[in-house]
């Protein structure tokens, strides 16, 4: 790992004066699960690494009227035990509950989640985000079977966040906050698919800090239902987040959001139209599932990946409308 | 050197924090990982294994918490309450967890126990009573390649003074 220098601030507005306005400067450090990785590989190497975690202003989940407020410092563990959260969005504590190992869970943040780089592996091993090659991505002609369907490239990594498909299906805003001021961006404008290699595949810019999640209120049945090779620590194949609006026992509008299948979360719109006015059944699901994977583009190794999310679609809507436990 | 806002930004610093039960003082670079740290301060229990977080070889207590002390700078742990293998018998009194882990022969090679026996430690101070799937679930952050989990599983569920779930032994009658 390359030395740095370390600053420990107490206050937002103090660590926001130690950012810089280019990459590559300082590097933000909550529960670093993802930091630490990357700086022991060599890819990123700050000059300084700002902790946030004395940020008492980072901390916590209020529920208001208007939603849920969730802080950046949140750790992944509290997320999947809050009681707002698992009565009210219950694919958000799904999606923190999924993540494999309790120790990952206790370190990693909500913000830091987010924030997380892929974990492509050309991307890992040094090839950068694109895995350019003479103007080429390497990917399509390569190791891809943990690539993505959807997006058509340049990027062929895909998201890395556990919470990025439900918070995108829970219509959430993230708060990004520089020494100039905050600003919210919505979850869905958050996730970004780069065109060129100097770019990031998030919005937040070098010299702004995540501070928090606002979910809107809204009487919604959800669920995120996440495929995985493995039950130790990994990241999922597919996940699947739905939000559903009923009328009744009809949907009265659906959010259908694909993880881990492109460089961003993937909202399936047929999916969302397919399913408008339906009760949700094991054959409407399935149907729903097919209409969410409508024009993916899998690679020479990953058709398993259609599959995967086409099934994830109809097992996370038939687990939103099943009656909460007592 | 101070930075732009005043703020200290440290090249070395002191590292307060309290390891099992003892109050320690120990200076530090800021990118000294706290697995590092611990092991140069003696505690050879916290186990260098993938440094990834994947394998929990290296899990301790901070604050009661299950963490990978290969993915936390040492610089983070200021003010907290370690809790490693050293520090969990009563002078020569096992912790019940190992006691167990000796009576079920959950002990092989000997590398992931501590990370296990910690792990474990933390899901039966929050859940006295867990279920075979939820001592399952937990271990989910720790990688053996003994024992394949059936031993350690069955010794965390003895110290929570439950029995294996009976379709164990049904499992272990087959023929293979």
């Amino acid at each position: 790992m390359q030395s740095f220098e370390y600053a420990n601030p107490a206050t937002l507005q103090e660590a926001l004066a130690l950012l810089a306005p280019r990459w590559g400067q300082a590097d933000i450090l909550a529960g670093g699960t993802d930091l630490i990785s990357l700086m022991k590989d060599y890819l990123h190497t700050p000059k300084r690494v700002v902790n946030i975690k004395n940020l008492k202003e980072l901390e916590g989940i209020q529920k208001t009227d208007a939603g849920l407020r969730i802080g950046a410092l949140v750790t992944m563990d509290e997320l999947a035990k809050n009681a707002d959260v698992r009565s009210g969005y219950k694919s958000l504590a799904d999606a923190a509950a999924g993540i494999p190992s309790p120790q990952i869970r206790h370190m990693g943040t909500a913000g830091g989640d987010l924030c997380q780089r892929p974990r492509c592996w050309y991307y890992r091993q040094g090839f950068g985000l694109l895995a350019m090659k003479d103007g080429k991505s390497l990917v399509p002609g390569g190791e891809n079977k943990y690539h993505a369907i959807f997006g058509g490239g340049p990027a062929w990594f895909v998201s890395a966040s556990s919470l990025g498909p439900a918070l995108v299906a829970l219509g959430a805003r993230v708060k990004l906050v520089s020494a100039k001021g905050p600003r919210e961006v919505p979850a869905a404008k958050f996730f970004v698919a780069p065109k060129d290699e100097a770019s990031r595949e998030i919005a937040l810019r070098p010299d702004e800090i995540l501070t928090e999640i606002l979910v809107p209120a809204a009487v919604v049945k959800s669920a995120t239902y996440e495929v995985r090779q493995k039950e130790a620590l990994d990241w999922p194949l597919a996940t699947a987040s739905v939000a559903l609006t009923m009328k009744g026992n009809a949907v009265a509008s659906a959010k259908v959001v694909l993880g881990h299948v492109a460089a961003t979360p993937w909202e399936a719109a047929d999916a969302e139209k397919a399913l408008a006015g339906k009760t949700i059944t094991p054959a409407t699901a399935e149907a729903a599932g097919k209409a969410a994977v409508t024009g993916a583009q899998p690679l020479s190794q990953n058709a398993y990946k259609v599959t995967l999310a086409k099934v994830a679609v109809k097992r996370a809507l038939l687990e939103a409308v099943k009656a909460p436990k007592a | 050197m101070r930075g732009t806002s005043g703020v200290l930004i440290m090249k070395t610093m002191q590292l307060r924090l309290t390891v099992n039960g003892e109050t320690r003082q120990w200076t530090i670079a800021p990118g000294d990982l706290l697995l590092d740290v611990l092991r140069r301060e003696g505690c050879y229990g916290v186990k260098r294994g993938c440094e990834k977080g994947e394998c929990g070889a290296c899990t301790v207590l901070l604050d009661g918490k299950p963490i990978n002390s290969c993915l936390m700078f040492a610089a983070q742990a200021e003010g907290c309450d370690i809790l490693t293998i050293e520090g969990l018998a009563v002078g020569d009194v096992l912790d019940p967890l190992q006691e167990a882990f000796l009576d079920h022969g959950a002990v092989q090679c000997g590398y992931c126990t501590p990370g296990m026996i910690l792990n474990a430690k933390a899901l039966l101070a929050r859940n006295p009573h867990p279920s075979e799937a939820e001592v399952r679930e937990t271990m989910a952050g720790n990688y053996c390649r003994c024992t394949g989990y059936l031993k350690p599983v069955e010794a965390v569920l003895a110290a929570a003074g439950r029995a294996p779930a009976p379709a164990r032994s049904g499992r272990k009658a087959v023929k293979r």
